[in-house]
């Protein structure tokens, strides 16, 4: 397997203190890859984008990340912990190092400024010693690496459709060549077709640049078709990690198994479809033992007591389940 | 999607015993717990207070001429006197009340008028909004104090309700103008056009709507407003445009500026007076700050803002930089360490 390029570490992130405090993210541990592209994948309010802020410190008051290392592994250099940065090291990191595209990413467009505009300020703030040409030499090559007319330049945010606008965005979290892109439900606000020519685009940036991927979605099936690895989450914790075709395939944690199957494969004979029965636990109240037991149709004698640790498995995937782990 | 009721029976009273997060606990006075806002409330109690009793607790007769001419503080005249032997102290308390009077009533004036034709010019829209604006372009290009002079020179003897009047009728333009502006982008807003669709009458959309978001802008109006009208008064006494019998801190300073106090210094006749108007200006802009925290809901919900980590330090929780409590990593990171591929430990 190849280089990691980020290492999470028993990271634990919360909302507010004390007694009014929740756990939203627990013990997670997780590896990004050079290259790869790792789906996270859960109902709302499993935790999803709570990592990813969480482990970019863009969390909002009152988020608070109580404990847990994020190792950042730069291409040259040794390293290190992103979450010991001071703020002007971490200033230096976001979007040089780490890029990350937001939910309803279109709308983050200032309406008063040409896309030009926006586009080269990133340049002007990380690299000055630019030239203006060059920034706008810069601007041009990423509006036509996402699929758009560099004559565009000059257009304000609302002369462009949502897709163009998604596109925009994605060149802009890529002009500085990060090595890591998050992005959090970047087409959820955009039909399906677009969606796909996004998303295809994106892969092959990613071939062509070779940046890693963190896709954070609760549409498990756009997964499937273009992520190396998924994750899926549940009450804050990664209950199973595996190569997304062997999730397809053969889903070994229950909760995976039950959102599988609530949207239909576009092949093969007809099945029902079942969901999940029940709703996502509250994270002030979290059941002993496993969190999804109450839901789970599977539950047995260890579930209600004791919590499953997500174990490693031979074959290059890991599972928190109490019928898998003995 | 069909679901077997047995499992639904299997989910519920095991979701219903595990989920009952306690009932937050309901502050009530929340708005005095802010430290800004009970200070700014303490200090205009104190001046309210003042105003009321004021004049019946002077220790001797604020225009009562005495034998100690321009003498400084002493136990006698805790302030001093004045060049006729008048005691400042008591000149200071028994015009407490005319400042504040005036200050309010105007503010309260001024604060209705551009709240009902701010909202209504940015609410309603059309013809209505252009006769509004014109008539708030008008008053707002007249110059409000030469305006206030003339006025109350005409009239003789003003009292000090006709003086707050005037000082609210000339000076609710501006509000007025920040008030529609705020309207107009808040009545496109999908909440407002929901409220709408969803047939309210306008007086509700207006009033259940618009006014909650507006309460920051009509709270500092008013508290600006309140200042510039005290400020006014004064003005007006200290140029000697309103009467000099009827006291207030103006007329103190108009006595001292007549008398020439700084010459003389005499720092008692002129300071006391003048610090009465910064403190008061200051506590209604700590009032201020209070309510502009205390009707975001977003800025209340924050809570504590200071947190401590692990190894003792203090951080504030702000946007971008969310803090990091307790990082083993902390001190094995001065000297950075191969990472090796840590093995998930069961």
């Amino acid at each position: 397997m190849s280089q990691p390029v980020i290492e999470i570490r028993n990271l634990n992130v919360g909302y507010g203190l004390g007694d009014q405090g929740v756990r939203a993210v627990r013990d997670v541990n997780l590896t990004l890859h050079r290259g790869e592209v790792l789906g996270l994948a859960g109902e709302s309010g499993s935790g999803k984008s709570t990592l990813a802020y969480g482990m970019t410190r863009l969390l909002a008051p009152p988020g608070v990340i109580t404990g847990g290392e994020v190792i950042y592994h730069p291409e040259q250099g040794d390293p290190y912990d992103v979450l010991s940065l001071s703020d002007s090291q971490l200033r230096k990191f976001r979007w040089n190092e780490t890029a990350i595209v937001f939910q309803g990413a279109m709308n983050s467009l200032n309406p008063v400024h040409k896309i030009a505009t926006q586009l080269t300020d990133v340049l002007k703030a990380h690299e000055p010693k630019m030239s203006e040409t060059q920034r706008n030499a810069r601007a041009r090559e990423m509006l036509k690496l996402v699929g758009i007319a560099p004559d565009r330049m000059d257009a304000y945010p609302h002369q462009l459709s949502g897709g163009m606008r998604q596109r925009v965005m994605i060149g802009m979290a890529l002009i500085l060549q990060p090595q890591v892109v998050i992005m959090d439900e970047p087409t959820t606000a955009l039909d399906v077709v677009m969606q796909r020519q996004i998303l295809g685009q994106l892969i092959e940036l990613r071939e062509r640049l070779g940046f890693s991927v963190i896709f954070i979605t609760h549409d498990l099936s756009l997964l499937v078709e273009f992520s190396n690895r998924i994750a899926i989450m549940y009450g804050g914790r990664i209950v199973e990690e595996a190569p997304a075709s062997a999730i397809y395939r053969d889903a070994l944690h229950p909760y995976s198994k039950g959102l599988l199957g609530s949207f239909p494969a576009l092949k093969g004979p007809r099945r029902e479809l079942t969901g999940i029965p029940g709703s996502p636990p509250d994270l002030k109240g979290m059941p002993s033992g496993c969190s999804f037991h109450p839901r789970c149709p599977k539950a047995f004698d260890p579930c209600g007591s004791e919590i499953p640790m997500l174990e490693n498995r031979p074959d290059n995937r890991s599972v928190a389940c109490w019928l898998v782990n003995s | 999607m069909t679901i077997p009721t047995s499992s639904i029976e299997q989910v519920i009273p095991g979701q219903g015993s595990m989920a009952q997060p306690q009932r937050a606990k309901r502050r009530s006075f929340r708005f005095v717990a802010n430290k800004k806002a009970a200070t700014g409330l303490i200090i205009l109690g104190v001046y309210l207070v003042l105003a009321v009793i004021g004049p019946w607790i002077t220790p001797y007769d604020p225009g009562a001429r005495g034998n100690d001419l321009v003498q400084p503080p002493s136990a006698d005249h805790w302030m001093g006197t004045t060049h006729l032997g008048q005691d400042v102290f008591s000149q200071l308390l028994a015009g407490t009340r005319s400042v504040i009077f005036v200050g309010f009533f105007a503010g309260i004036v001024a604060t209705v008028l551009s709240v009902v034709i701010g909202v209504t010019a940015g609410y309603v829209g059309g013809k209505t909004d252009e006769a509004l604006s014109a008539l708030s372009n008008v008053f707002l290009v007249i110059p409000a104090l030469p305006l206030i002079i003339i006025i109350t020179s005409t009239l003789e003897n003003a009292e000090d309700s006709l003086i707050a009047l005037v000082i609210g009728l000339t000076s609710w333009s501006w509000n007025a103008r920040v008030l529609r502006a705020q309207t107009l982008s808040l009545r496109r807003r999908d909440f407002v056009e929901a409220a709408r669709a969803s047939g309210e009458r306008t007086w509700r959309v207006i009033g259940f709507e618009l006014l909650p978001n507006l309460t920051a802008v009509i709270a500092s109006g008013f508290v600006g407003t309140v200042i510039f009208a005290v400020l006014s008064e004064i003005t007006l006494a200290f140029i000697g445009v309103t009467s000099a019998t009827t006291w207030n801190w103006g007329t103190i300073l108009f006595w001292a500026q007549g008398q020439q106090a700084l010459a003389q210094s005499a720092w008692w006749w002129f300071v006391p007076a003048g610090l009465a108007i910064a403190i008061l200006g200051t506590a209604l802009s700590l009032i201020n700050f209070g309510i502009d925290e205390f009707v975001s809901p977003r800025l209340r919900s924050a809570g504590k803002t200071k947190i401590k980590t692990a190894s003792g330090r203090t951080v504030r929780m702000r946007i971008g930089f969310t803090p990091v409590l307790d990082n083993r990593a902390q001190h094995s990171h001065a000297t950075p360490t191969p990472v090796v591929r840590q093995e998930v430990v069961q």
